[in-house]
């Protein structure tokens, strides 16, 4: 017999990559019943592209450009890319965009820096900004949800986002009338993004990441707090700016805080660091939603603090063991 | 419950022989005498070749004033003065006694009686800490430092308190666990001997709570000694880690280094080293035999030994029901700090905790994937590190970055490695980086020296 | 009309202003740096692999250039570019160089798979440093070569490389400029540059295991194991020292005789790029002296 020698530690505690990614995949399960529930057809082909354009980019990326000799597909970091591009995107959306998206986000967003671990931004919000870039008008004219058998052809309206922009803009606050309660935001059912329509689904999704150990709670805490805090203090200044809890049920702020700013490889690495950037990230989206040209501002301001995460990193570090403050 | 402030991890316990008395192992046909059974200077041989020897009798003695003498733990004449393959994986400087029968020198007292301080009032501090650097003992717990040494503050130290290690914060093993069950007040005793030595009348025994019944015959054997007091601690690697223990019990951090524990008033000392330190004050039993841990999940026989030191592991190994067939991995010590072995032929040495057999498959390392920057690692390093960061820089060289992020105040525990979800060899790659820091940092003072 | 006379003037402007900015600042802030520094480091490779004992070409060339003032270049050899490069860089600084002999990178090793069992299968970061930690490492010599390739990885010059079938570095002798990056990266020493001889003819002890004979022998089929019979085969050239068990041959005072190589019952001793030997070679020793350079002859056999 030779033995095995090898420095320690000799045991592994059993976590995984891909338990990671297929953890975060299993809580977004719930919000993607939701979207099926409330999108019906459109939902399933947006989805069901959206995972298989980026499974296959990754796949032939890495095999055909890259060369890489192992695959890594397997371990679900594709698979929940591409559901994280898909609960971005309007149900209604035609599938080449799809497929443009998916080509973005993982290629661009993901392979040309390296593949897994290397990429500065979030794949999904790269391809998800440069589709609202390319595409506005399809990316923006949302379905309204119930119109279960249709694709393409649906009916869309207003957000609650535009028509909270709207009531800034015109500073006529007849505008927030219109807008849905903040409990029918919280449980779902109003136009959006696939994936934005139950904020307390989401919510659900997180709870059991934190529980699971998948994620901790400084980030989406921070940036839910953050949104609150100052969106409650312009509600109390001025009453064009929506109710707080309002604010905090639309749009893609849950998903954004509780799915995209988390995502190990983008955000900081030390707790002080994560507090830091949830609540640039909240800062970041209120301005973008009150006083920049879109109506959302979760994906810029995610991307945006994504490009500061070294330098919180250079600068966070953690306390040390045994160090005396100065 | 208390515990350590900063990161930890929780590995699955697997303590197969908590309920296994300890047993005395046999008497080895041949033992061999590492001159390197602890850190510092190595001992130096002081019998030769052909000469006799009873138990106790000394073979070597202190190679200087960190280092330790060392005993015969059996009697016969000695073979060879030669060197042996020892856990470290290299071949050095050893004794070799060929065992006739068991004649003990007569100034041990084989007794078994137990000796209450009361017993021995003239019994000084200098007098303690003599015998016990005569008895050759040594951490107990793994590191092998000296014992006398820590109990002799340097200059311009004070010791306020003496905090016994009795996490045993490894997996698998349980020799600590059973020595507490066994002997306790032998123990207590042991721990008011360190307490006078260092001339402290604060004792604390932190016990890890997945130890429950040691808990409570300690706490209530230790209600004649109103100055020990036994602490519960909730069960987290690596508490047995002496800086984590002083900041789980008393709530003190340990600067980095070069800070010791007695900056901030604390001796550590772990249990074993307490109930050696009663064998050899009040029983004049040099230190020659210690409580091994054989265990693994294959193993047929796991149990707790009392072994001779110098007893070839192969033969603790075969009392325990032999090598299993399908044998991975030969671990000295525990799961987590252990030192893989590279034969059974290895003699047993005072720091020699456990020995733990893993399966072929356990004992693989899963191949390593890309870092995802999850910062699982950060959040485990029990010392506030940056593990994925130092590994980094190790790999690519950057020595003066990796000072910068305090590479040197890395425990080894192993707690990132452990955590790792992409199962990459951080500390394999740390510790690199971790050597050569300290290589630059010594050789910057040897110039600043001259 | 007028839009373009604008656009045409302000960035002119903004031109002009840059230019005045960036002429203040190239006088203001320059650094005034000897000439030759720059014409010397223009003739090194510019490898910057610190084989000269500088960090980088520009170092050793600062180096050069400083001792040159001082009157000389000696000690100063840039192993990359060899003595052609000294000889330009003797030209710049307006002195002469004293020759030295070319050198090469050797493994001190020859515990290929057949000759050195393997005990054990290591398991960690493929890298010597980490398995050096554990002592042994995978096979009982605690002195043989590691087989990771931090040395290859060391090299900047593809000079080193492990052989597949043997696991030990191999040293093309083409590439390599005997920088030393191998030595320094190896963390059991078992690379030597070393003087690389006439013809590239030189005989090495190709063992660095310092164990006692048993012990050595025991670990390696073709370990040395300080039997000193080479010792006594060159008792005329002294070119063979026993240390630690552990022969060792002085390329200086080697006279390529050979015999050691024949004597050595472990078959540890080879000889580099030597012909094949004739079946009955009287005197192969002769040729090899007549071919040796200046630097041997310097040695004389001791009276």
């Amino acid at each position: 017999m030779k033995p095995i020698i090898s420095l320690s530690p000799h045991v592994h505690g059993g976590d995984s990559v891909s338990r990671n990614m297929y953890g975060v995949c299993i809580a977004l399960v719930p919000a993607l019943l939701a979207s099926l529930w409330f999108f019906g057809l459109g939902a399933v082909v947006v989805l069901l592209s959206s995972v298989l354009f980026c499974v296959c980019f990754e796949w032939a990326i890495s095999t055909f450009i890259l060369k890489s000799p192992r695959l890594t597909i397997c371990d679900g970091s594709a698979i929940l890319t591409g559901l994280l591009l898909g609960f971005n995107l309007p149900s209604n959306l035609p599938l080449w965009i799809v497929a443009i998206g998916a080509l973005v986000a993982i290629g661009i967003g993901k392979m040309t820096f390296g593949g897994l671990g290397c990429n500065p931004f979030n794949p999904a919000l790269v391809g998800r900004v440069f589709l609202l870039i390319s595409f506005p008008v399809q990316m923006t004219s949302w379905p309204q949800p119930g119109q279960l058998a249709s694709y393409i052809d649906v009916q869309t309206g207003a957000t609650p986002l535009s028509l909270m922009k709207a009531a800034i803009v015109s500073g006529d606050t007849s505008y927030l009338n219109q807008l849905p309660s903040a409990f029918q935001l919280f449980v779902g059912s109003s136009a959006g993004s696939l994936g934005e329509v139950s904020a307390l689904l989401l919510l659900l999704g997180a709870v059991f990441m934190i529980w699971r150990r998948i994620i901790t709670w400084h980030i989406p805490v921070s940036i839910l707090a953050t949104v609150a805090f100052v969106s409650g203090l312009m509600h109390l200044a001025n009453p064009v700016y929506a109710n707080p809890l309002v604010v905090l049920c639309s749009g893609g702020l849950m998903l954004g805080a509780c799915f995209m700013a988390t995502d190990y490889v983008t955000s900081p690495m030390t707790t002080r660091g994560q507090l830091i950037y949830g609540v640039c990230i909240g800062l970041l989206t209120i301005v973008i939603r009150n006083w920049g040209a879109y109506p959302e501002g979760m994906s810029f301001a995610i991307l945006t603090m994504n490009a500061f995460t070294p330098l919180i990193n250079t600068y966070c570090k953690p306390k040390r063991f045994g160090e005396v403050k100065k | 419950m208390k515990t350590f402030r900063i990161g930890g991890v929780h590995p699955a316990e697997n303590k197969l022989t908590a309920d296994k008395p300890i047993r005395d192992a046999m008497l080895p046909k041949q033992a061999v005498f590492s001159m390197f059974q602890h850190i510092g200077a190595p001992a130096k041989p002081v019998v030769k070749k052909g000469d006799k020897v009873k138990v106790g009798t000394l073979l070597a003695e202190a190679g200087g004033f960190v280092s330790a003498p060392v005993h015969s733990s059996v009697s016969g004449t000695v073979s060879k003065v030669d060197s042996v393959l020892d856990a470290s994986g290299t071949r050095r400087a050893a004794i070799y006694v060929d065992v006739e029968g068991d004649e003990w020198e007569e100034s041990v007292d084989r007794s078994g009686q137990l000796v209450r301080l009361s017993d021995r009032p003239e019994l000084d501090s200098k007098t303690i800490i003599e015998k016990i650097k005569n008895a050759g003992i040594v951490g107990m717990g793994g590191a092998t430092f000296p014992c006398h040494v820590k109990l002799s503050p340097p200059p311009g130290c004070k010791a306020e308190c003496v905090i016994i290690n009795a996490v045993e914060c490894e997996p698998y093993l349980t020799a600590d666990h059973r020595l507490m069950l066994e002997h306790a007040d032998e123990i207590l005793v042991g721990v008011s001997l360190i307490m006078k030595a260092v001339g402290v009348s604060r004792g604390y025994i932190g016990i890890e709570n997945n130890k429950p019944d040691a808990i409570k015959l300690m706490t209530e054997k230790s209600q004649a000694y109103p100055e020990i007091e036994v602490v519960p601690l909730q069960v987290k690697y690596p508490q047995g880690g002496e800086k984590q223990l002083i900041d789980a019990v008393i709530g003190r951090q340990v600067p980095a280094p070069p800070a010791i524990p007695i900056n901030v008033g604390a001796v550590v000392q772990n249990v074993g080293t307490a109930f050696a330190i009663y064998e050899a004050v009040m029983h004049n039993k040099p230190l020659i035999d210690r409580i091994i841990t054989v265990t693994g999940k294959s193993v047929s026989n796991p149990g707790n030994l009392r072994a001779r030191l110098g007893t070839p592991m192969q033969q603790l190994m075969d009392e325990c029901g032999g090598l299993p067939a399908d044998t991975g991995k030969i671990i000295g010590g525990g799961p987590m700090m252990g030192k893989a072995l590279l034969s059974l032929d290895v003699p047993m040495t005072k720091g020699s905790s456990g020995l733990l057999i893993m399966n072929s498959k356990e004992a693989r390392r899963s191949a390593p994937q890309p870092c995802i920057r999850c910062a699982k690692c950060v959040s485990a390093c029990p010392m506030g590190l940056e593990p994925y960061l130092l590994a980094t820089l190790s790999t690519h060289a950057e020595w003066e970055r990796a000072e910068a992020n305090d590479v040197v105040s890395c425990i080894e525990c192993g707690s990132c490695q452990f955590t790792c979800p992409s199962c990459r060899p951080l500390l394999d790659n740390i510790r690199v980086g971790k050597q050569t820091v300290m290589g630059i940092i010594r050789s910057r003072a040897a110039q600043a020296k001259k | 009309m007028d839009l373009i006379l604008l656009a045409v003037i302000v960035l002119g402007v903004l031109g002009l202003v840059s230019a005045l900015v960036l002429f203040y600042a190239s006088h203001r802030f320059a650094v005034h740096e000897d000439p030759r520094i720059g014409q010397v480091a223009a003739v090194l490779p510019q490898a910057n692999c610190g084989g000269c004992g500088y960090p980088g070409c520009s170092g050793f060339a600062a180096a050069c250039v400083k001792a040159a003032d001082q009157g000389s270049l000696d000690g100063k050899l840039c192993p990359v570019g060899g003595q052609a490069v000294m000889e330009q860089v003797a030209d710049i600084v307006g002195l002469s160089v004293v020759a030295s002999a070319p050198k090469v990178a050797v493994v001190r090793c020859n515990g290929s798979c057949e000759n050195r069992p393997r005990i054990a299968e290591f398991d960690g970061m493929p890298t010597c440093r980490v398995q050096q930690m554990l002592g042994m490492g995978e096979t009982a010599c605690p002195y043989g070569c590691l087989g990771c390739g931090d040395c290859v990885a060391a090299c900047q010059f593809g000079a080193i490389s492990i052989n597949p079938s043997t696991g030990l570095p191999e040293v093309d002798e083409e590439k390599c400029t005997a920088c030393g990056a191998c030595a320094k990266a190896c963390p059991r020493g078992v690379i030597e540059i070393r003087l690389k001889g006439p013809k590239g003819r030189r005989v090495v002890v190709l063992c660095n295991n310092k164990d006692k004979g048993a012990v050595a022998n025991k670990a390696c089929k073709s370990a040395c194991i300080g039997c000193g019979k080479c010792v006594k085969t060159c008792e005329k050239f002294q070119a063979i020292t026993l240390e630690n068990n552990l022969a060792y041959i002085d390329a200086e005072k080697c006279k390529m005789c050979r015999k050691c190589e024949e004597a050595c019952p472990k078959g540890a001793i080879h000889g580099f790029n030597f012909p094949p030997r004739k079946p009955a070679a009287p005197q192969p020793a002769e040729p090899a002296v007549a071919s040796g350079t200046t630097q041997q002859t310097n040695n004389e056999k001791p009276a």
